[in-house]
Order: structure tokens, then sequence, then C-alpha cells
């Protein structure tokens, strides 16, 4: 098929998507509180880049002598029982947050997103199989699927990220189905079909870009509770193997010492909270900002 | 009506049968042999084979699918290998415990985050709207284990208001039982009333600029009528159809109350067998989770379908 004939000439014309995601971009910091949530996320990101400059320790040192100190000027936030900065445990555990919240929400969102394309394009037995395996695994909540999935495969890095994507995915498969049922009525999918484009055309030139708004909120969202359940996970002992510095092994090894050294686990939870309130600021600012109906009600 | 209730009927079986077939592929396409993982590295080849046999699991795969499912329909969960009993007997046993501590999360945090949310969405822009947002973003970010320790180093070790863990059932000793189920099911509740008020609050503000609401306002009825009559019955049906998913949630959070404040309910009890690879457990409560959270979507959409017609013809 010729390009040119179905691709009009748009010099002079004004680009709608363009000025769109401006507005969106303007709409969305025009409250403080995603600001708010746009720099944490910020530094969360510098944090886990720069984390070996920001800090003369090793995250991973012990050094026995130094074992249980209280907050000092050498230790800001004291050590732990192997003489570790826990300033610098947080730290470094930014990085496990990210990658963790990354990878697993990417991989999931992928795949999830691309079955639920399938069945909502596709329809019929498609649809019926995709969607009620989806209704299957939202049955099980996603800490009981993934500590089940970490039993399979033992604790680790790749085990917590495949528990995540697994846990995830049903949510992505169910919007993006949902969404794309209601996309696949209208006209421009019509001319699509008419000019000659195939499925795979029509799904991922046509639909995709027109449904995904709503799925970049759930994404945006997600990291947030990616992080927020590999923390939960590392607590209970099953995640990420020590001696990584993650944030919820660390206020599961404080919970010990919470009489002498609350600090232990009240900072990294910290961390999480800070961590996972930036990510679903700027997830809520998205949706009304992508939310026709929510303009000018905030 | 009946047609409505039989379709979804039927559905909820095909996913209960999905969730079998799940829970048993989950621990079956194991990397790795679950039997030496049980007995240790160190065990003996005639050792390994003799266990694999007891287990069934020398048979092929559909085989060893085929029975489980048989014995499932006996009551037979099969045996815990740390424990030595039967599996139907430690859930059962635990059951009770992890039901009343939901139970009591999910009434309080509905009541709350309901109320929470309405007030919030009628009085948008305002100082108690600001507020109620705040509590629920942060109340959605908080790690319901932090919370627990939080609380038990407040009012546990500093105060000495409430005792930091352990389990007394109601019926023994009401007074004692209670103080010990403030924490946890506080810990249990807080992130799910920010998510309740959240729905709420969206919900609310959406229904309120429909036409019916216009209508109802321009007839004449007091702010008041139309907001908690007409407003909140409606923006209540997004809220409730997510009871299913709001029960998946808490059974997840029981997962970590349970362990902190070391309660002896299901939560702990899987926690327990995923470090102990004791997968027959685990499979035990993933299919009872997973029952519980399908016939809760059964009951709310039976439930809607009666009060709604919209929702028994889609």
């Amino acid at each position: 098929m010729d390009e040119t004939c179905v691709t009009p000439d748009l010099q002079g014309i004004p680009q709608p998507r363009v000025s769109e995601s401006r507005r969106i971009f303007k709409v969305m910091f025009s409250r403080w509180v995603v600001i708010i949530g746009a720099v944490i996320i910020l530094l969360l990101i510098l944090t886990a880049i720069f984390a070996p400059l920001l800090t003369p320790y090793e995250p991973n040192k012990v050094k026995l002598e130094d074992s249980l100190q209280q907050p000092s000027s050498q230790h800001l936030l004291g050590t732990d029982l192997y003489g570790r900065d826990v300033l610098t445990r947080i730290l470094y555990g930014s990085r496990i947050a990210i990658i963790v919240g990354v990878v697993a929400v990417t991989a999931s969102g992928a795949f999830g997103m691309f079955l639920g394309l399938l069945a909502g394009y596709f329809g019929g037995w498609v649809e019926t199989i995709i969607m009620r395996i989806t209704d299957a695994l939202m049955a099980l909540p996603p800490l009981v699927l993934m500590l089940a999935i970490a039993v399979m495969l033992g604790g680790g890095v790749p085990t917590v990220l495949l528990a995540l994507g697994v846990a995830l995915m049903p949510t992505y498969s169910r919007l993006m189905c949902g969404q794309v049922l209601a996309a696949k009525e209208n006209d421009y999918v019509m001319a699509a079909k008419v000019v000659g484009a195939g499925n795979i055309r029509v799904m991922f030139r046509h639909l995709v870009p027109n449904v995904f708004p709503p799925l970049l909120v759930l994404i945006t969202l997600d990291l947030g509770f990616a992080i927020l359940t590999e923390a939960s996970l590392s607590f209970l002992g099953i995640g990420i193997n020590p001696p990584t510095a993650t944030w919820g092994a660390m206020v599961s090894d404080g919970q010990r010492y919470l009489l002498t050294h609350p600090v232990l686990s009240f900072t990294p939870g910290l961390a999480i909270v800070l961590v996972v309130l930036g990510f679903n600021l700027v997830g809520d600012g998205l949706r009304d900002a992508l939310d026709p109906r929510l303009r000018g009600r905030i | 009506m009946a047609s409505f209730i039989v379709r979804r009927l039927i559905q909820a079986v095909i996913v209960i049968f999905l969730v079998t077939i799940i829970s048993f592929l989950l621990l079956h396409i194991i990397p790795g042999d679950p039997v030496i993982r049980v007995l240790g590295m160190h065990a003996s080849q005639a050792q390994v084979a003799q266990l694999r046999h007891e287990l069934g699991l020398d048979m092929p795969i559909y085989m060893q699918y085929g029975n489980w499912i048989l014995n499932l329909f006996h009551g037979d969960f099969g045996k815990s290998f740390i424990y030595h009993e039967d599996v139907a007997k430690l859930i059962l046993e635990r059951f009770p415990v992890t039901f009343y501590l939901t139970f009591l999360a999910l009434t309080i945090s509905t009541i709350i985050g309901i109320m929470a949310g309405v007030i919030s969405g009628v009085k948008r822009g305002t100082f108690i709207d600001s507020f109620i947002t705040l509590f629920a973003n942060i109340g959605v970010a908080v790690p319901t284990f932090w919370l627990g320790l939080l609380g038990i180093y407040l009012f546990g070790l500093q105060l000495g208001w409430l005792p930091v863990e352990g389990w007394t059932s109601p019926l023994d000793d009401f007074w004692q039982s209670t103080r010990q189920v403030i924490m946890p099911v506080a810990a249990l509740a807080v992130p799910n009333i920010a998510i309740v008020a959240r729905q709420t609050r969206s919900s609310m503000l959406e229904t309120i600029h429909q036409d019916y609401i216009r209508t109802a306002t321009s007839k004449g009825l007091a702010q008041n009528v139309v907001f908690y009559k007409h407003a909140l019955r409606n923006a209540l049906i997004p809220v409730v159809t997510l009871l299913g998913v709001t029960v998946a949630f808490l059974i997840g959070g029981e997962v970590l109350t349970e362990t902190v404040f070391n309660i002896p309910g299901i939560g702990r009890l899987l926690v327990r067998a995923a470090l102990d690879n004791d997968y027959l457990i685990v499979q035990g409560i993933i299919l009872i989770v997973g029952v519980i959270v399908v016939f809760t979507n059964l009951f709310v959409d039976i439930t809607y379908g009666w009060i709604d017609p919209r929702i028994r013809y889609r």
C-alpha cells in the first residue's frame, strides 16, 4: 500500500498530539501535590544512580566493632547488628526498589496488555479463554500468589520479578480488553480496515495509541505498588536474598531491636512510604489530566 | 433473573476450575524436585524414590491432577511434610482466626472509608477534603507490616496500653481478645480505609455531575436529600462491586499482620509453609482463598443483578 495516499499533508495544520501532551503536562503540574510526587521520584532516581557518591560507607561491609550504634554525626541513622551504616543501606536500597518496580511493571504491563489486546480485538473464544484465566489470577491476592511462586523458585531478584509480573499482569489484560472492546467500534478502526490495514496494523498502529492513556495511569500507580509488594516479600524473608540492601528486609531485621533502636525499622519504612506516595501522587495527577470527564473539576 | 444467576454460577465454577489448575501447576512445574527440597540434598536415592511414590509424583501429571481433585472432593488436601498432619485440618483450625480479623477489618474500613469518601466528595475543595485526601494518599502508600511495627512501638512498648502480640479467642476471653486484635485490625484496615475513601470520593464526584442529580436539585429538593438519597446510592455501586478485590486485598494483608503480631491464622501458616517448602499447605491455602474471593464476587454480582436490572441484562 502506498503510504502517501492515506497520509494527509499536515503542513500548516496544527498538530493536535503535541499540543495535547503539552496541555496534559500543564494540567498535571499545575497542582503542587503532583510536583511533590515528581520531586520524590526524581530524588529516588538520582539516589539510585549516585548512591556511592552520597555516602563514604559500603552497604554490605560488616564491621562488628561498630555494631548497633545509635545515630551520631558519623552514622546519621546509626548502624545495624553487623555495623553497617543504616543510611547507606537505605540509599542503596533505592536501586533494588527501582529495578524491581520498573522491570516487573514493564514486563507484566507489556504481556498483560498484549493479552488484553488479543482478547478485546478478536472477542469470541479468544476473549473467553484469556479473560477467564485473568479472573482466576485476580481471585488470588498478589502476595499469596507471589509466596507460591517464591516457594517454587526460591528467593532472589529473578523470582521476585517473575512473581510480581504474574501478580500484576491480570489488571492490565482486563483494563486493556475493556478499552479495546469499546474503541474497536470507532469509525477510525473501520476506516483503517477499509483502506486495507491488516489486524496487526489496526491493533498496534490504530488501537494501542488510542487506548493507552488509562493504561499509563495504571503503570504509574503500579510502580509504587510493585515497590510496596517487593518490600512485603522481603519483609517476610522470601524475597531478595541478604546481604543485598532492601527496605523490606531492613524493616524486618530491625524488628528485634525495636525498643532500643527503633530507627533501624522506622527509617527504611519511611523510605517505602515516601516513594510509593510519590508514584501515587504522580499517577493520580496523570489520571486527572487525562480523564476528560474530570477536566476543570479538580 | 434465574438465567442470570445460572450464567454467573457457571462462570464462577469455570474460574474455580482454573484456580485449581493454577494452584496445581504452580507447584508442579517446579524446576528441581520438591522431594529433594523436602528431604534435603543428602537424601538417598531410595528415600527420594519412596517419597515420590508416596506423594504420587511418579505418575503422569494429568493423573496427579485428577487424583488431587478427587481427594479434594473427599476433603483430603494431603499431608503436611513439616507438621505431619492433614493440611485440611491445619487450615480449618486457623481459619476462624483469619476470618474474624478480616471480617472486623472489612466492616470497619468499609464504614469509615465510605463516610470519609462521601464527606470528602460533598465538601470538595474544603479543608476537610484536603485532610481526608492527604490521609488517603498516605494510607495507600503505607506498608501494613511497618504500620504494625509503629503500633507495637507506640502503643505496646512505649505507652504499654496494648499487648504487642498474640491471640486469644473472643469466646474464651472477650476483653483480652479485643485488646489483642485492636492493633492488627487497625494495621489491616488503614490501607483499606484509604482505598475505599478514594473510590467513594471519585465515584461521588462523578455521580454529582449526572443529569438526574441536576434534575433533583432543580426541582427544589434539599441539598442533603439530593446528596445522600439520590447521589450516594448510585455512587456506592462501583465501591461495593469491588468487594471481591477488597477481600483479596485484606487476605493479602493478613499474611503480613499475622506475621508481625504472631497470630496463629492462615496467613502465618502460609508464610511458614512457604519458608519450609511445605507445598501442599501452600496449594491448599491458594485454593481456599481463591474460592472465597470467587464466591464473594458471585455474591456481589447476584445481589446487584437483583437490585439493578441494567447489570442483569448486560
